[in-house]
């Protein structure tokens, strides 16, 4: 596995849209740490951006290095290796290549402004962790969109439907809900809607380490209330490496029967 | 030895393989025969384990295939179309396929027979389909296995690299290897072949020699025979 995560891997680190990506991130952490000059304030800025752009870019590379390498992947189906092993080395390579973009494009703007000197690191590394973890999520989901779909107009047309959902549109039926059903205890159902979408855990999670109030939101301050800081931190890790695990498996029980 | 029984394949309701049975038993050149959608393709994934069978079973040398892996390094396939990551170059793409089989590689004398040397720095996004193809050539007979598997070999090659590629088989044939062939060129075919398989509607319709072949259906040559057995159904 760790042979076609190395290829993998390579090949779209020499890719022109790695680069882009990269410089994109960079870009973006010299920009808003030069004109918010806030550490503190930056990171809240950047959080927004990350929730909503890493699950995109996770899912358009996903499905994107699926179709493109359809017919190298058939070239290493006829090699002696388990099905299994080339498409997990596919999901780490590209999970990976997405991560190293944001960790680097990043993590030097901030290290050039004096991180280890500011208070700022765990939070910072923990948008990092945030960022990592909602690469591997939707790399994961993209790919079991990939793998149902032959046709990859539909398979690219669900992909952006279902990042679409979980970015936009859940937020907004999941307030409407809120508002039509007022009248009833909602906590229960808060608490649940916002752990079924890796979008809006993400955004509870970096929060309740931010400590801040005014941004958390109900499901926030309900989650904070029900579980506290510490739990509460600790249940959204999970469930979103739960949110890697399942997709993950998946991929491997689809792959059992897939014809290619 | 490939030993095939009652295979069936089903892609929605579109019956592609209906219980085929085949026995390949000696040395030599095959050339899988049949109309498009006729179920080559199909058959020969099957063998690969890249298409999983609705019934029937595949044997190698006496041992199952289904759901194996390992015996896929007995087997040499060249896949019908060459798309490789367009990042990597030639040499690359060599270089890591012979990392994914134990096996030794004779990649160097196939280079320069088919004059690949220039394009080994290149990446292969930059190369012409017949180039490709070349590379794909390469790939499938540098390791040296018993059971060799060509789909649509002939595809985008200029006339000196096609009469290279059959002096390549002629060779591996003499060498004692069962070799598998699809095409639709039959000049190709009459050139190669030592038996001919024709699938139709899933089914094996005729095997034998094209000799057999032209004398069965009374024809002067391979193209009209194989044109008669098609119009037959």
């Amino acid at each position: 596995m760790i042979k076609i995560l190395k290829y993998s891997f390579f090949d779209l680190m020499r890719s022109r849209w790695s680069y882009v990506y990269f410089a994109f991130y960079l870009s973006l952490g010299f920009v808003l740490l030069f004109l918010n000059n806030d550490v503190n304030k930056a990171i809240i800025t950047l959080m927004n951006i990350i929730i909503v752009l890493t699950p995109l870019i996770g899912t358009i590379f996903g499905v994107m290095y699926y179709y493109n390498s359809k017919e190298f992947t058939e070239l290493l189906l006829a090699q002696p290796i388990k099905r299994n092993t080339i498409f997990m080395g596919q999901y780490l390579g590209i999970s990976i290549s997405l991560t190293l973009s944001l960790i680097l494009g990043l993590g030097i703007p901030f290290l050039m402004y004096g991180l280890f000197m500011s208070t700022a690191i765990f939070d910072f590394s923990l948008l990092l962790l945030v960022g990592t973890l909602l690469n591997f999520i939707f790399v994961a989901l993209a790919f079991n969109i990939a793998l149902s779909n032959e046709n990859r107009i539909k398979g690219f047309g669900y992909a952006i439907l279902m990042w679409l959902f979980l970015a936009v549109i859940y937020d907004g039926v999941f307030l409407i809900s809120l508002v039509m059903f007022n009248e009833y205890p909602l906590d229960k159902f808060a608490l649940f809607s916002s752990l079924v979408n890796p979008i809006d855990l993400s955004r509870i999670l970096i929060l309740l380490k931010l400590d801040i109030s005014a941004l958390l939101g109900y499901t926030g301050a309900v989650f904070k209330k029900f579980f506290g800081t510490n739990l509460g931190l600790i249940i959204s890790f999970l469930v979103m490496l739960l949110w890697i695990l399942l997709p993950v498996w998946r991929i491997k029980r689809k792959l059992r029967r897939k014809d290619f | 030895m490939i030993e095939i029984s009652n295979l069936s394949k089903k892609f929605g309701k579109l019956t592609v393989l209906d219980g085929l049975d085949l026995t390949i038993g000696k040395k030599g050149i095959f050339a899988i025969l049949g109309p498009n959608g006729s179920g080559k393709t199909t058959l020969i994934k099957s063998i690969l384990g890249m298409v999983i069978p609705d019934e029937g079973d595949i044997r190698l040398e006496g041992e199952t295939v289904m759901g194996k892996w390992e015996y896929r390094n007995k087997i040499n396939y060249l896949p019908q179309i060459a798309n490789f990551p367009a990042n990597l170059s030639v040499k690359e793409l060599i270089e890591m396929v012979k990392n994914l089989r134990p096996k030794a590689a004779n990649d160097k004398d196939l280079i320069s027979l088919f004059d690949v040397a220039p394009f080994l720095d290149k990446k292969l996004g930059n190369l012409s389909g017949g180039t490709k193809q070349k590379v794909n050539i390469i790939l499938t007979f540098m390791f040296e296995s018993d059971l060799i598997i060509l789909d649509e070999p002939t595809t985008g090659l200029d006339p000196i690299s096609l009469i290279r590629l059959k002096e390549i088989i002629q060779r591996e044939k003499d060498k004692g290897k069962t070799i598998l062939i699809t095409t639709h060129i039959m000049s190709f075919v009459e050139e190669v072949a030592d038996e001919i398989v024709f699938l139709l509607d899933g089914n094996i319709y005729f095997k034998g020699s094209s000799t057999a072949l032209k004398e069965q259906t009374g024809q002067m040559d391979l193209e009209h025979a194989i044109a008669k057995l098609i119009a037959k159904e």
